[in-house]
């Protein structure tokens, strides 16, 4: 089992007039190698809790334990917690800094301590998993499209070889295609190395394919908590708190209500094509 | 951190201060800063608290938010005391220890300095708390009006003076992100002597300048595309017109700088109370 929340409460400027409580009581649990998701409406303290997991911010109140171990006890080393949950913030392409691509990505393993041969190898590892082509390495990360920018971001992250990945908005203006990609790439990275991902986002569509579970966060509570359809069959409360499910959730409830008898939980398109098909053949 | 600064911040709030015409809290405020040096006697200063003390009722912010503000100047305020007391030669010798001796001059001057540094603190940072920064550029600009006959770029300066305040909360919380970001790739920003923090300071400082001038940009292309160009011939969505209550600050205004200066004038410099 790999991180635990227990009544975490998060309160931004404490004590003075801009006082404002951006999570209450959350108590999350996330095993190792699972692909969850966490939504929610702009301001529903999805940002605030992931950077409460390599312990950026500190809790006002609660328990956040990883790998059993209290990350709030004195001696804690946030260096090691850091290097294992990677966490990819939102436009992590506005944090280049260096001269060429294959530096910048390096930055990560070098704070790590590793030799430069070391950081280029693993530099040269993650630029691969994100699908980054090599003869880009030396270039300015300032002269690259968006699109890659993003990836050699996600690179410098991935370098450091964390056993956590959480993503904030990863796909946050990047036009369908370059999403997909992301999204992609994410999921095959998921499947091959069996890290523990957690991905943020305010959109059920870009991730209902993906994850195992979806966790729904409104106004700094945890809402919902469990595997897509299950979630999406809640689509009504949903609706309630500004965000919406998938629309195929709403053209399976649309037939079902017209008296077509199909399952009403399928979450991806490819589910609800191959689910009507079935019924007209049945 | 940097959000305990008070100076220069706006607090908004429903009072007549409120409600001036910025350029009345401007020349009024450089006024009242005038007037404290003007004088130097006792009752001087009675005025002076006076005159402070309606303008703070008025203005509807609480004393604790205008005392907050005064904080970052303690260390400025506790120098200029220290010199003054301790290096001021005068007639009657108060205190002596050591090298240092404390005179009646000393105490006096002392004592005046912290009063007058302290209300420069609070006048101006009152002007502030009641105006925001567009009505004060807005301010400016009209006042300084009359400086465009002398080719004085009146209009650009109060232009790049609000886009720049501006951008100063903007560029903190891009400032807060980027170094957030750098924290969790592992950057290290405590440790190692200067030139090793100097050198840790590069993953944050570019992409912060990338981002300033990208937003510089964006800006540039926002105004030229709805056909900015300049002042000549702009008009103002509100123009700004004195009303009656601008006029009754310039006189009750007026009424002050009088006091104050017939108070400098005829009232003897040390009537010191002790």
């Amino acid at each position: 089992m790999s991180i635990r929340l227990e009544h975490l409460n998060y309160i931004y400027n404490p004590g003075t007039a801009y006082e404002r409580q951006a999570l209450t009581d959350i108590n999350l649990e996330i095993p190792q190698g699972q692909f969850v998701g966490v939504i929610g409406h702009t301001g529903s303290g999805k940002s605030t809790m992931i950077q409460h997991l390599n312990g950026l911010i500190r809790a006002t109140s609660g328990k956040l334990y990883y790998e059993d171990q209290n990350i709030y006890d004195e001696n804690y080393d946030m260096k090691k917690l850091r290097s294992q949950v990677g966490l990819v913030f939102q436009y992590p392409e506005h944090q280049l800094f260096e001269v060429d691509v294959i530096t910048d990505v390096c930055f990560g393993p070098k704070n790590q301590g590793f030799s430069p041969e070391e950081c280029r190898k693993r530099a040269k590892e993650a630029l691969e998993l994100v699908g980054f082509p090599e003869k880009y390495y030396e270039q300015s990360p300032f002269d690259l499209s968006g699109g890659q920018k993003r990836r050699v971001a996600i690179a410098g992250v991935l370098a450091m070889q964390p056993k956590v990945l959480v993503l904030d908005e990863p796909t946050a203006g990047l036009d369908p295609r370059g999403r997909d990609e992301i999204l992609d790439q994410i999921a095959l990275l998921h499947e091959k190395t069996g890290l523990t991902v957690i991905l943020v986002s305010h959109s059920m569509e870009d991730i209902a394919k993906y994850v195992d579970r979806i966790v729904v966060m409104n106004q700094g509570e945890k809402m919902l908590d469990g595997v897509p359809r299950e979630v999406f069959s809640h689509y009504k409360e949903l609706e309630k708190v500004g965000l919406a499910a998938p629309q195929v959730t709403y053209i399976m409830h649309a037939l079902a209500e017209k008296g077509m008898k199909v399952d009403t939980d399928v979450t991806t398109i490819q589910e609800a094509a191959d689910e009507i098909m079935r019924h007209f053949h049945d | 951190m940097i959000r305990d600064i008070t100076i220069g911040q706006y607090y908004p709030a429903n009072s007549i201060l409120h409600r001036l015409d910025p350029r009345v809290k401007i020349v009024c405020t450089l006024l009242f800063l005038i007037s404290l040096f003007l004088q130097k006697s006792i009752l001087g200063y009675v005025v002076a608290t006076l005159f402070l003390v309606i303008v703070i009722r008025e203005s509807k912010v609480p004393f604790k938010f205008i005392v907050k503000g005064l904080k970052p100047i303690i260390l400025l305020l506790l120098i200029t005391v220290g010199f003054n007391l301790f290096l001021t030669d005068g007639p009657v010798v108060l205190v002596k220890f050591w090298i240092f001796r404390i005179t009646d001059t000393g105490l006096e001057t002392a004592v005046y300095m912290a009063i007058r540094l302290m209300y420069l603190i609070i006048g101006s940072s009152l002007m502030t708390f009641t105006t925001t920064p567009n009505e004060l550029t807005d301010g400016i600009e009209k006042l300084l009006h009359p400086l465009n006959k002398i080719k004085v770029p009146v209009h650009e300066i109060a232009m790049m003076m609000s886009i720049a305040l501006r951008f100063i909360p903007i560029l903190l919380e891009e400032t807060d992100k980027i170094m957030k970001a750098q924290i969790a790739r592992g950057a290290d920003l405590e440790s190692g002597n200067i030139i090793q923090k100097a050198k840790s300071m590069i993953p944050i400082l570019v992409p912060l300048f990338v981002s300033a001038f990208r937003r510089a940009n964006d800006l540039a292309m926002a105004m030229e595309s709805r056909c900015y160009r300049g002042g000549d011939g702009r008009t103002k969505m509100k123009p700004l017109v004195y009303k009656s209550r601008d006029r009754m600050a310039y006189a009750a205004m007026i009424v002050y700088m009088v006091l104050i200066v017939v108070i400098g004038r005829f009232v003897p410099f040390h009537i010191w109370i002790f």
